[in-house]
């Protein structure tokens, strides 16, 4: 189990106050100008060698990513855009780091600003997280008055502004390019790339967006070094990881835990483990609603990073763990994640918009036992229609629970509609 | 997608009170010259609040003057984005969030609560009190069950709590928001398992 000095987020529940002299007392905001002044290479350096991967979903390397933005400017501003938008079904880390650790993704934002070479920075949060957006905004407030921020931001010589913005409501916008439209003040529709983000974003003009937990990690990347962060987890999957456990066992939390940790180890070490014990466990998504479920067999042995979910055709995501025991009807379950990409999908690729609500239909009847067994082939080739030919990743997240659910669940689904009203019928 | 439409009766006009006008100053200089369309979604959101918890047409012309943009790019924003209420609200507006996290501990008793103390979805109750409306994913998923009351979280509920709560906010009694059991955010009930050092 990772020791307690090693975890990042020391008040990620919030049991200290969040306050500026309450985080100077972890170590933030700890001599900020020192870490500016070894140069924009070397904070790019140090990322890099932590082997950090992106904490919003798609585990792209951070560091490289940064290394994208252009290294001079042309004249037009650079910006860094951070993804508060967090509404992944399961996912709740990023609202605990912006209650109570904010000045963590503050001091963030200021040197990976400083790495991109932006003198501003928006954070945009979503619109239902309201009180998180005021403390958000009162860490900023706090931060301005300290000169942490601001005209030669914390002493460092880098001028350095952070706006709290906010969204209404519209998961799409956590999708990078949707955000932007969204900053911009449009709906939240995806950009077809290229042009990537770095070199035409926000306005216009280079631009990074980068998840909350990615940038809040950072100041202590750079302070304790690079290769202490990737001494943690193993190769390609380094690091610590804020965990959500919700679902079905006995104490759901959020916990910051070792990359590659063990399912069943996570769950019972920290959750309480599954309601009525690991042998009650029916299936487990474990990044996040857009990953595909993991039947018990698989969860037995599981390792909690990028490659070993990949592997088992699933993924990391956002490292949200949705556990569902025996007692689940787990059509259902997934008819109503159906739903949710329903509901958000933005309306501008055609096998999206009309795919999500079929996909949701059809598995609405196949939970009632109201569909023929033939059309399970046909949900599946449906599934690979919407998967890759849209813009944004919102058609794929869509199309692989429902992959999942019929790769690891057909006989259930099967069994449900042999004794539904409909065989007759097919016969 | 969903369907979303004005509602049919509206009030003939609308302006930001001066405290307001103020404030949405302060908004649009966050943001680069020429860039004003930037403060749509704080301003139409503050125009909610301003009127009662919705948004009526004249308020989104109003701030598309103000921001200097076509009505229509306004109206695709105000009807785009699900948590601009379209028609009218009441006092207490719940949102209720039924996707899978919460779904797997109980939203479907909260539902019935809703059903049975407020009426069907979009309903207001009849001194004005209340609505409710079932939402995507709130994102305090190891909270769950969990419901939004205007701007406060309500979370680990229990039918019997969620019903205590509604009751108490229509007589007007104080309710405390957050985790409703003995947690404080988001660590486990009944002991921490890391972090323990001196607490």
């Amino acid at each position: 189990m990772l020791r307690d000095e090693d975890r990042i987020f020391q008040n990620i529940y919030g049991f200290e106050g969040a306050g500026l002299t309450s985080a100077k007392g972890r170590g933030d905001w700890d001599n900020t100008a020192e870490l500016i002044k070894k140069g924009r290479d070397w904070v790019i350096e140090e990322v890099k060698a932590s082997g950090l991967r992106g904490r919003g979903g798609a585990g792209f390397p951070t560091g490289l990513k940064w290394s994208f933005m252009p290294k001079e400017s042309d004249g037009r501003p650079h910006y860094l855009v951070v993804n508060a938008d967090e509404s992944e079904p399961g996912t709740c880390k990023d609202r605990d780091i912006m209650r109570h650790e904010p000045h963590k993704l503050l001091e963030g934002c200021l040197l990976a600003g400083f790495a991109m070479g932006a003198h501003a920075c928006y954070i945009y949060v979503r619109g239902e997280f309201i009180r998180e957006r005021e403390a958000l905004q009162r860490a900023v407030d706090e931060a301005y008055e300290a000169g942490l921020l601001g005209k030669n931001a914390a002493g460092s010589g880098w001028d350095y502004d952070i706006y709290v913005h906010h969204g209404a409501g519209a998961y799409i916008c956590g999708e990078e390019t949707a955000l932007i439209e969204s900053l911009e003040g449009k709906k939240g529709q995806p950009r077809l790339k290229p042009p990537f983000p770095a070199n035409m974003g926000l306005y216009g003009c280079p631009t990074t967006v980068n998840n909350v937990e990615s940038i809040a990690v950072a100041p202590t990347i750079c302070r304790r070094g690079g290769s202490w962060f990737a001494g943690l987890g193993r190769e390609g999957n380094t690091g610590t990881k804020l965990f959500c456990i919700s679902g079905h066992v006995n104490n759901p939390c959020n916990v910051e835990e070792e990359m590659g940790i063990p399912l069943k180890e996570l769950l019972e070490k920290h959750a309480g483990g599954v309601r009525g014990g690991w042998d009650n466990l029916l299936a487990v998504i474990p990044g996040g609603s857009s990953v595909p479920l993991l039947p018990k067999e698989i969860c037995d042995t599981v390792l909690m990073d990028f490659d070993s979910l990949k592997d088992v055709q699933s993924g990391l995501g956002t490292a949200a763990v949705i556990v569902m025991d025996k007692s689940t009807d787990i059509i259902k379950a997934i008819a109503r994640i159906s739903h949710f990409y329903k509901h958000e999908s933005c309306g501008q690729c055609t096998p999206c918009r009309e795919g999500t609500g079929w996909m949701w239909r059809v598995l609405e009847r196949m939970a009632a036992g109201r569909a023929q067994a033939k059309e399970i082939d046909m949900l599946l080739q449906v599934t690979k229609q919407i998967e890759g030919h849209t813009i944004c990743a919102l058609g794929d997240a869509a199309a692989w629970p429902v992959q999942g659910l019929i790769r690891h669940f057909r006989p259930v689904i099967e069994e449900r509609l042999a004794n539904g009203p409909m065989q007759e019928a097919a016969e | 997608m969903s369907v979303r439409r004005l509602n049919e009766e509206q009030p003939s006009e609308f302006a930001f009170t001066p405290e307001n006008l103020s404030w949405a100053e302060g908004q649009i200089a966050k943001y680069p010259e020429g860039r004003q369309a930037s403060a749509i979604i704080p301003l139409l959101w503050q125009a909610q609040k301003q009127a009662g918890g919705w948004l009526p047409e004249p308020a989104i012309r109003h701030i598309a003057d103000m921001l200097d943009m076509p009505y229509i790019r306004a109206l695709e924003v105000a009807t785009f984005y699900t948590m601009f209420n379209l028609s009218p609200v009441g006092e207490h507006f719940v949102q209720l969030c039924g996707t899978t996290p919460c779904w797997l501990r109980g939203a479907d008793e909260l539902k019935d609560v809703c059903r049975k103390m407020i009426g069907e979805q979009g309903e207001i109750t009849e001194d004005g009190k209340l609505s409710w409306l079932e939402v995507e994913c709130l994102g305090a998923c190891v909270n769950a069950p969990m419901v939004q009351i205007n701007d406060d979280f309500y979370e680990d509920l229990t039918a019997k709590k969620f019903e205590q709560i509604l009751n108490d906010l229509r007589q007007g009694n104080e309710v405390a928001t957050g985790p409703q059991n003995s947690r404080r955010a988001s660590e486990p009930e009944g002991g921490l398992t890391v972090l323990k050092g001196d607490k």
